[in-house]
């Protein structure tokens, strides 16, 4: 379970999250929508750790530990996963030397064994398959030269193989076709089961309607000022973000 | 220094050790009679000792360099020892080498037994002034090879030496040159006849380990026609607080049709995180491809020492000839590196590469200089270089100085250069998915390095990518 408890964030001088709570019970998927602005690519990057964003006051409990207080390295090796909005290029780095490396340094932290070539590059090859991907994609650098849609299709399966339990989707959506949108979709679907769950941060409803979400809240000034079933996904689209402060 | 700080400072530099080995030492100093001590110690040819004399004569009228990019305390070449060398007889076959030394090399991650050696690699070992082993020679042999100590060319193959020592670094070509003409010790010998395809990589391992002294190898590699070999050498020192001296001449030779490859993998001590200590690397390396179509290649990936001054380059006198440069130079804390190369174009059609890779982090300097020169002979002539620096800290600096000289007008030059940080975002990337942040700099890093390091023989492109991880140990963070 991740609970988040009265959470405040600055970017510099300036508050961002002025108050965030929220409980994720394991097994469920929870959306959060909102403005421009809102918040939510900065909620995403606090949860996994990233230097910039200072907390200064509240916390963030994943599985019983604090979060907060660890590196982003052993964030990821107690499970938590960001799908970056728009992931990064590694010019030079194989990508399949980059999952393995990732995959083994988690493997480690968590006390499993390592992978050996071969073993990785089977899981790698049947994650690939699963997600619709050519086998170059292994071969190719990280993200440089990728599509849109194919660097989020590579977040998918980067979280295929890191099998995470907590997965946060940091507007994975944007810029993606239908096509893409589906195999996203079927990504997180796959890994739906009653010890996994995910944050799916969104802008638009239309994800939504293939990664169907347990609760979605709605993320507006710094705090969570409504939540609700699905349909309140569907509710949005249709009326929008305006007039949510008051309500 | 406390144990644990210890055991950080052995574990950035892993070749620290000393080896306690009674040694034999010329008295301290530079002077006429050290060269003629040198000499005689060697049973020199009387051409020889000449040969030595007006290399000496020479650096005594001359001043050392001062137009590179490194800064350091005056050399004080009368306080150091220019012979040094393990006490007893020389070996005549591996059995009879000190065992000392043969743990020493053991240690280093060179085995000098056959049997456990690197399959295809013959090795020769050069300890301070000497060299102490050399493998495979029989294997070699049957080949027509010849790889055996300088000093034993010089006694056993003197037509060799004689006609192609100093033939393409002549005595008078710039200062540490001259230095290393007067009072080198030991080095390797490679002759690879008409027509042979070397049979193994051959490399030479060195090692400095006596204090205050300094190494003054001299290589000689001819690849006769057609004919064509690998070469690699790989260097550590001990962890000594005094600054050492290291003044290398490698001369190659490539006749008709040959190709030669020479890769370094320069792992000199770089000095602790103050900047104490650490080898003083001045060091002149050249090729001549005198044939036709022949080739040289250079490849170096350089992490140690204190300071580098060194440009390997490419005379390219044959038409058609190839001259190839690439190179990675990483400096971390207090290291300066000034290095590049120089590809002078005389034949016609000669092409030339250069791909440089610089990275910098710490308090450190790193820079490249490159000369590509076209003379009006070299009719078609074409150059690609390729300078890329990365910076690592905001303490650190990265500079590139090309000098393109073109007098004939069908030449091509091309200069790309590129000026980069590793940035916070890719290592955020990298940390999310689970990596530490000195492995994600690792990575990173060898990305960057990637097109130099697919150049290296396989057995040592393993090895190059975690030195360049452990020599940015500390450098982030």
């Amino acid at each position: 379970m991740l609970e988040i408890k009265n959470l405040h964030a600055r970017i510099g001088e300036k508050e961002i999250l002025k108050g965030v709570n929220l409980v994720v019970p394991d097994g469920q998927v929870h959306a959060i929508m909102g403005p421009n602005g809102a918040g939510k690519s900065t909620l995403s990057y606090v949860l996994s750790g990233r230097e910039g964003y200072e907390v200064t006051e509240g916390e963030v409990v994943y599985h019983g530990q604090n979060i907060l207080e660890m590196e982003p390295e052993d964030r990821a090796a107690a499970g938590i996963f960001l799908a970056f909005q728009y992931p990064v290029e590694l010019p030079g780095v194989g990508n399949a030397n980059f999952l393995r490396t990732a995959v083994n340094a988690v493997r480690r932290k968590r006390g499993e064994p390592e992978l050996d070539a071969v073993a990785f590059l089977k899981q790698a090859r049947a994650a690939i398959k699963s997600l619709h991907m050519k086998e170059d994609f292994l071969k190719r650098n990280v993200n440089v030269g990728f599509s849109g849609g194919e660097k989020k299709r590579n977040e998918m399966l980067q979280m295929a193989l890191l099998k995470p339990g907590l997965a946060i989707l940091d507007e994975t959506d944007s810029g993606l076709d239908i096509d893409a949108l589906k195999i996203v979709a079927e990504g997180v679907n796959a890994l739906r089961n009653e010890k996994f769950s995910a944050l799916v941060i969104t802008h638009y409803q239309r994800l939504l309607d293939h990664i169907v979400p347990d609760v979605v809240h709605v993320l507006s000034g710094g705090r969570i000022v409504r939540s609700g079933p699905a349909a309140l996904a569907l509710e949005l689209e249709a009326r929008g973000y305006a007039g949510l402060e008051a309500a | 220094m406390s144990a644990s700080m210890q055991e950080i400072a052995e574990r950035k530099y892993k070749y620290g050790f000393t080896t306690d080995i009674a040694m034999e030492e010329f008295p301290r100093g530079l002077s006429e009679d050290i060269v003629r001590l040198i000499s005689a110690k060697k049973n020199e040819p009387e051409w020889l000792l000449e040969w030595r004399l007006k290399a000496y004569r020479y650096w005594l009228t001359v001043e050392e360099p001062d137009w590179s990019h490194i800064k350091h305390p005056p050399i004080n070449y009368q306080d150091l020892y220019y012979y040094a060398a393990p006490a007893k007889e020389a070996p005549k076959s591996l059995d009879e080498v000190d065992p000392e030394l043969l743990k020493t090399y053991e240690k280093l991650g060179i085995p000098l037994n056959e049997r456990a050696a690197l399959a295809g690699v013959a090795v020769d070992a050069v300890f301070d002034s000497v060299s102490v082993a050399t493998t495979f020679r029989e294997t070699l042999a049957k080949a027509g090879v010849i790889f055996c100590p300088i000093s034993e060319a010089v006694r056993e193959h003197p037509e060799l030496v004689r006609k192609y020592l100093g033939s393409v670094v002549p005595v008078r070509d710039n200062y540490f040159a001259a230095l290393n003409s007067a009072v080198f010790s030991d080095g390797s010998f490679v002759y690879i006849p008409k027509g042979v395809r070397c049979p193994m990589e051959l490399s030479t391992y060195f090692r400095i380990n006596a204090k205050n002294t300094g190494q003054f190898e001299r290589t000689l590699i001819i690849a006769d026609d057609d004919a064509t070999v690998s070469y690699l050498e790989g260097c550590t020192a001990p962890m000594r607080d005094e600054n050492q001296l290291h003044a290398a001449v490698v001369e190659l030779v490539a006749l008709e049709n040959a190709k030669i490859k020479y890769s370094t993998v320069q792992n000199w001590y770089p000095g602790d995180e103050n900047g104490k200590g650490g080898i003083y690397n001045f060091v002149t390396k050249r090729g001549a491809c005198r044939g036709k179509n022949s080739k040289i290649s250079w490849t170096q990936v350089e992490t140690g020492s204190a300071i580098t001054w060194k440009y390997p380059s490419c005379v390219l006198q044959g038409d058609n000839s190839v001259g190839e440069f690439y190179s990675v130079a990483v400096t971390n804390n207090h290291q300066q590196a000034d290095t590049g190369t120089k590809m002078i174009h005389l034949g016609r059609n000669t092409t030339s590469t250069i791909i440089s890779k610089g990275i910098s982090a710490g308090k450190s300097d790193n820079t490249y200089r490159g000369l590509v020169k076209i003379l009006a002979t070299a009719s078609g002539a074409r150059n690609f270089t390729q300078c890329d620096s990365l910076l690592i800290g905001d303490n650190c600096g990265a500079h590139t100085v090309p000098y393109i000289e073109s007098r004939n007008s069908s030449a091509k030059v091309e200069h790309e250069a590129t000026t980069s940080k590793i940035a916070e975002d890719q290592l955020f990337y990298c940390r999310s998915r689970g990596l530490s942040e000195e492995d994600a700099v690792g990575l990173i890093v060898n990305g960057f390095c990637k097109d130099v390091l697919k150049e290296l023989p396989m057995e040592f492109a393993v090895e190059a990518q975690k030195l360049l991880s452990v020599s940015l140990e500390g450098s982030v963070g």
